[in-house]
C-alpha cells in the first residue's frame, strides 16, 4: 500500500503543483475572472431587473455556483488528475466526459486568443485615440476589415501580429509548468488586474453623470423577479463566469496539496468572482452614464454589452472623458490581464489531459497542443471573416458544449454513479465548511434543474430564429458541427488506453477515506 | 441617484464584499487552528 503511495506522490511530483493553496485560489480566480465578468456582468444586471437582479443572483451563487465549483474541486482533488484522468478514477466508463470537456477548452482557447488580441492592441491605441471620431467604423471597418459574413484567408496584419505576440506568451507560460507558469502568472496579474480595475472605478466615478448610470444600473425593478427568464439568466451568469463545468476547477485542483481545505477556498473564490463583478458594474455603468450625459440621452440608449461595450462604447467614453487615455489604458490592460489568466486555466485543461494519457513531459505536451492551437487561431481569427466566425463558435459552444456537457456530467455524477457521497466526505476531511445533505440535495436535483432549463431555453431560441442573421452554412459548420465535434471526439479519444504507468484506482482507495484530519 | 438604488448598491457591497471578507477571516481562521491542532499532536 505504502509503495502505491509512494509511486502516486512520484506521479504527482511529475505532474507538477501549486506552491502553496494561496497560489491556488488566486490561480483559480484569474480563471473565473476573465472577459465575461467585464463586458456581460454588467448589462445582464440591467437587462434584468437592475438592484433586483441581486437577489437571483446571490440565490444562483449559493445554489448553484458555489455547489457547483465543489464538485468539480472533490473530483479533481480526490482523484488527483486532468479532467479524464479523474473521470476515469470515478469511473470507467465517465472518461469521455472528461475528454469532451478538454475538447470544448481546445476550441475556446482558439478563439479567445483572438479577443485578447484585439483588447491589447486597444491598450496601444488608448495612448493615441487611435479609433477617431468614430469608434464603430474604425473597430470593423479599419481594424478587423471585416467584410460579409463568410470564410476568407484574406490576412490582417494589425490582429495577426498582436495575436501572434499572444501565442508566444501563451506558450513560454504554459512551457514554465504548473507553478512557474500558471500559478505565477495569476499570482502577478490578479493584484495588478484589481489594482488596475479599482483606478479606474475611481476616475470613472469622478465623471459627469456617473451617478446617473449607477441609478440605472442599481434601481431595482422588483416586478422582474416573477420573470423566470431573469432567474435563467441570473443562473447563466454565474454558470458562465465561475469557469464550472469544463474541467479547469478539476484539473486545478488536481495540483494543490492533498490536505488543503477546499470548501473554504470555494467560498472564497466564489465570492471574489462575484466581487469583482460587483466592482466592474460600478466601473461600467458609471462610464456609461457619463457617455449617455455626454450625449444627451438616458442610459438604457447607451448601455450594451459584449464587443460592442468594449470595442466602440468604452473607445466613445476614452474620447469624451477628461484623461480618457487613463481610463482606456486601465480598461483594456484589464481586459488583456483578465483574459490572459482565463485563457492559461482553459489552456492548462488540455496539457495536462495530454500529460496524463501520454506520459509526456511538460514542454513536449506544452508544444503538442499550443502549436496546433495557434495556427488554427492564427489562419482562422486574424482573417477578415474572423470575427464572424468567432461569434458563431463562441455562441453555440458556450451552449451546447459547456452548458451540455455541464448537465450531462452533473446527472452522471449525481444520478449515474452516484459518487456524491463519497465527494462530501472527501470535502469534509479537511474543509472548514461543513458539506451536508443540503449540498447533495443542490448538485443533484436544483443545479442540473437549472441549468436544463437555461439549456432547453437557448436551444428553442437558436430553432426559432437562427443566431446572428448569419447565412445557414456557417451557422451549421461552425455552431452545430464545431459543438458535436469535441463531444464526439471526446469519446473517440477515451477509449484509448491509459499507460500501463498510469494508475486508474487513486482516490477510492481506503487511506483517502480516513476522517482524521491528524491522530494523536 | 435614487434612494431605492443607493440601498441596493449598498446592500450588494455589503452583502458580496462582507461575505468575500467573512470567508477570507474565516478560512485564516480555519488555518490557525489546524497549525495549532498540528502542533499538539506533534507534541504529543
Amino acid at each position: 500500500m505504502s509503495t502505491t503511495t509512494s509511486q502516486d506522490e512520484q506521479a504527482e511530483a511529475r505532474r507538477g503543483a501549486f506552491s502553496g493553496r494561496r497560489v491556488f485560489i488566486l490561480a483559480a480566480i484569474g480563471s473565473a475572472v476573465g472577459l465575461g465578468n467585464i463586458w456581460r456582468f454588467p448589462y445582464v444586471a440591467y437587462e434584468n431587473g437592475g438592484g433586483a437582479f441581486m437577489l437571483p443572483y446571490l440565490v444562483a451563487l449559493l445554489t448553484a455556483g458555489i455547489p457547483f465549483l465543489l464538485v468539480e474541486y472533490a473530483l479533481g482533488h480526490r482523484y488527483r488528475g486532468s479532467a479524464p484522468l479523474s473521470f476515469a478514477r470515478l469511473s470507467r466508463r465517465t472518461e469521455g466526459l472528461g475528454w469532451w470537456q478538454v475538447g470544448i477548452c481546445f476550441m475556446i482557447a482558439v478563439y479567445y486568443a483572438a479577443v485578447i488580441a484585439w483588447a491589447l492592441s486597444y491598450t496601444v491605441f488608448s495612448f493615441t485615440q487611435a479609433w477617431g471620431e468614430d469608434p464603430d467604423a474604425f473597430f470593423f471597418g479599419d481594424y478587423l476589415r471585416a467584410g460579409d459574413p463568410g470564410v476568407t484567408l484574406e490576412f490582417v496584419p494589425g490582429v495577426l501580429v498582436p495575436l501572434a505576440v499572444v501565442w508566444v506568451a501563451l506558450v513560454a507560460v504554459m512551457a514554465l509548468g504548473v507553478s512557474r507558469g500558471v500559478g505565477a502568472t495569476s499570482v502577478i496579474f490578479i493584484p495588478v488586474l484589481i489594482v488596475a480595475f479599482a483606478a479606474l472605478v475611481v476616475q470613472a466615478l469622478t465623471l459627469p453623470g456617473a451617478a446617473q448610470g449607477l441609478d440605472a444600473l442599481f434601481a431595482p425593478d422588483w416586478s422582474t423577479l416573477a420573470d423566470p427568464a431573469v432567474w435563467a439568466a441570473a443562473y447563466g451568469q454565474i454558470f458562465f463566469s465561475l469557469s464550472i463545468g469544463f474541467g479547469i476547477m478539476i484539473t486545478y485542483s488536481s495540483y494543490v496539496h492533498r490536505r488543503t481545505d477546499m470548501s473554504g477556498s470555494a467560498l472564497v473564490v466564489g465570492l471574489s468572482n462575484s466581487g469583482f463583478e460587483l466592482l466592474t458594474g460600478i466601473g461600467v455603468f458609471a462610464a456609461l452614464g457619463f457617455m449617455a450625459q455626454a450625449s444627451g440621452v438616458a442610459v438604457g440608449e447607451v448601455a450594451t454589452s459584449g464587443i460592442g461595450l468594449a470595442f466602440i462604447a468604452f473607445p466613445t467614453i476614452v474620447n469624451e472623458a477628461p484623461a480618457g487615455a487613463v481610463i482606456g489604458v486601465l480598461f483594456f490592460a484589464s481586459l488583456v490581464m483578465a483574459g490572459f489568466t482565463s485563457l492559461v486555466s482553459v489552456l492548462e485543461v488540455v496539457i495536462s489531459a495530454v500529460r496524463d494519457k501520454f506520459e509526456t513531459s511538460r514542454v513536449r505536451a506544452t508544444l503538442v497542443v499550443t502549436i496546433p492551437c495557434a495556427l488554427i487561431s492564427l489562419i482562422g481569427f486574424s482573417t477578415t471573416s474572423g470575427i464572424y466566425v468567432l461569434d458563431i463558435v463562441d455562441h453555440f459552444i458556450n451552449r451546447f458544449g459547456i452548458l451540455l456537457v455541464a448537465v450531462v456530467s452533473m446527472v452522471v455524477i449525481a444520478w449515474g454513479v452516484r459518487a456524491l457521497p463519497r465527494l462530501r466526505d472527501h470535502l469534509n476531511r479537511d474543509g472548514s465548511v461543513p458539506v451536508r445533505g443540503w449540498w447533495i440535495a443542490l448538485v443533484s436535483v436544483v443545479t442540473p434543474l437549472a441549468l436544463a432549463f437555461i439549456l432547453v431555453r437557448e436551444l428553442w431560441a437558436v430553432i426559432e430564429k437562427p443566431y446572428g442573421g448569419y447565412p445557414q452554412w456557417m451557422l451549421v459548420v461552425f455552431g452545430w458541427l464545431a459543438a458535436a465535434l469535441v463531444a464526439v471526439a471526446g469519446f473517440a479519444i477515451a477509449r484509448v488506453p491509459w499507460r500501463p504507468e498510469t494508475s486508474l484506482d487513486v482516490g477510492d482507495r481506503p487511506e483517502n477515506d480516513t476522517t482524521a484530519r491528524s491522530q494523536p | 441617484m435614487s434612494t431605492p438604488a443607493i440601498v441596493m448598491l449598498v446592500v450588494s457591497v455589503l452583502v458580496i464584499w462582507g461575505g468575500l471578507l467573512f470567508a477570507l477571516l474565516h478560512l485564516r481562521r480555519a488555518d490557525r487552528e489546524d497549525a495549532i491542532e498540528q502542533e499538539m499532536h506533534r507534541d504529543l
